[in-house]
């Protein structure tokens, strides 16, 4: 599904060593276009969240370079893999930091945080602080924030890893039905095959040491999923081959 | 249920202390009383307490000069060590050349600067200002450092991404996550204000124009009236203990809906 026309972002030869010598990743190429959900999938330590970063803007990279055509959205959301939420700050409040860096006026900024929270189903909980809520309730905060400046890419750092199965689940279908109604960019990394079989429309797998791209594989079933689709033996087939693909990967 | 532990927890906190102290109280006087000890050794919890009541026009001029002291010294140490705090998170640079001198400040101990700081400056009163706030500062400073650096590395991340300015990092973000750590600080420095401004004028000495409690504790001793002596030491402690209750409460009353320091749980 990923159209021909020119890239959102396109990394080229991106490469990220630290001082102390290690290097994180290298010789990444990476085309990510305008309204894809792209996953990175790999063990830990193969860089995923160095891409991310670096995508981010969070980060240099040592060599290569990071373009993006179109000039680099401003309006770029981030999902930490914990919710980052203030402590001190009501749901509402964080939701509408972003606005608040930006100077919109604080009016317009909490009816855009209202929305975004309704959004991830917390419409009730706007003045929750943070510890009253639970873990998934705490990452839709998180996600409500990233999508309160309307973004055009979205990028997630194992958002869901520390939820339970079913939080994790119906965070899923979620995501998925937020994606498909504003169809904006994701990078989702995870280590979850599952996970990433069930999202994206393309799963970039990573090897470690050094962290590299391995394989660039893009899903040809049916987005948003139907409710069947996690019993489905067209799923089953697509986690053995990403499955497949990494063990190869790891095992190189 | 819950209410019954909440008047649990109240229990605890308030008459069990009172409880073990009027023990101890009635321990004190028992011995007092039965050893025949004479009261210008050790006079009894009663004795002191009608002196206090006797001596209270003397007694009460001199605890609200202390208060006045220990009050304007740790407002100067909040003002100063919060700034200073501030300033060094600002600039990596400023840090690494004044801490060491704050620090130098800190370890020296006051008993030895305050002749110098009485001699220096003119005003008895200022000079006992300043040794207390010297005692004082400190805990803020660092704690206030401790807490405008410890800042959730992703918040920070986030800020970035959203080009924050360094203002807006450090009245959003820096600042309230400071909060507790300055809160702990204050508690600290509450009570060594105190001493700072008691031990600055027992080194002032008789000599000293201004007469806190210090000056009658050292005043009774001398004319061996140490009921006296007794009454203004126990208005010291008081006053040490109001001040780390209100200082704890106000605390409780900034942080009580978001950090665990003051959340109760409810098992």
């Amino acid at each position: 599904m990923p159209p021909a026309s020119r890239p959102l972002v396109r990394l080229r030869g991106v490469a990220k060593r630290y001082a102390t010598g290690t290097t994180a990743v290298t010789g990444i190429d990476l085309d990510i276009h305008e309204g894809e959900f792209v996953s990175l999938l790999g063990p830990s330590g193969c860089g995923k969240t160095t891409v991310l970063r670096m995508i981010a803007g969070l980060s240099e990279p040592s060599s290569g370079g990071i373009e993006w055509p179109d000039a680099r959205p401003d309006d770029l959301g981030y999902v930490f893999q914990d919710p980052t939420l203030m402590p001190w700050a009501t749901a509402e409040q964080n939701v509408m930091l972003p606005l608040r860096l930006k100077k919109v006026s604080s009016r317009d900024a909490t009816a855009r945080a209202r929305a975004a929270l309704a959004s991830v189903g917390l419409g009730s909980f706007a003045r929750s602080y943070p510890r009253e809520l639970s873990g998934g309730m705490r990452m839709r905060v998180s996600i409500a924030r990233a999508l309160v400046t309307e973004p055009r890419i979205l990028l997630m750092d194992e958002p869901f890893a520390a939820l339970d199965e079913i939080t994790r689940q119906k965070l899923n279908d979620d995501l998925l039905a937020l994606w498909a109604s504003s169809r904006f960019t994701i990078v989702f990394v995870t280590h979850s095959v599952f996970e990433s079989a069930y999202l994206s429309q393309r799963i970039v797998v990573m090897a470690a040491r050094p962290g590299r791209v391995v394989s660039d594989m893009t899903t040809s079933t049916v987005v948003p999923r139907p409710p069947s689709f996690r019993t489905s033996s067209e799923y089953a087939a697509l986690c053995r081959a990403v499955s497949g693909r990494l063990i190869e990967a790891t095992a190189a | 249920m819950s209410e019954g532990r909440e008047e649990t927890a109240v229990w605890k906190r308030f008459v069990a202390p009172l409880v073990v102290g009027l023990i101890v109280l009635g321990l004190w006087e028992y011995i007092v009383r039965s050893a025949d000890i004479k009261h210008y050794i050790l006079p009894g919890p009663w004795l002191i307490l009608k002196t206090l009541v006797a001596d209270w026009d003397t007694l009460s001029g001199s605890l609200w000069i202390t208060l006045e002291i220990t009050g304007l010294a740790l407002a100067a140490a909040v003002v100063v060590g919060g700034l200073l705090a501030i300033l060094f998170a600002q600039s990596k640079w400023l840090e690494l050349s004044l801490f060491p001198y704050a620090i130098i400040l800190q370890v020296t101990p006051i008993v030895a600067i305050a002749p110098l700081i009485i001699i220096w400056v003119n005003d008895t009163l200022l000079s006992l200002l300043i040794c207390a706030w010297i005692v004082a500062f400190f805990p803020i400073l660092s704690n206030t450092i401790l807490g405008l650096n410890s800042a959730d590395h992703n918040l920070v991340d986030l800020f970035r991404l959203y080009g924050a300015s360094r203002w807006q990092t450090l009245r959003y973000l820096r600042l309230p996550a400071a909060l507790p750590y300055f809160l702990g600080g204050l508690r600290i420095s509450g009570g060594l204000a105190l001493i700072g401004a008691v031990v600055a004028e027992f080194v002032a000495g008789t000599g000293g124009t201004a007469s806190g409690l210090a000056f009658r504790i050292l005043e009774a001793g001398y004319q061996l009236k140490i009921p006296r002596m007794f009454a203004a030491l126990a208005l010291v402690s008081l006053t040490g203990i109001v001040i780390f209750l209100v200082l704890s409460f106000v605390s409780h009353l900034a942080l009580r809906r978001w950090h665990e320091s003051a959340m109760q749980r409810e098992n």
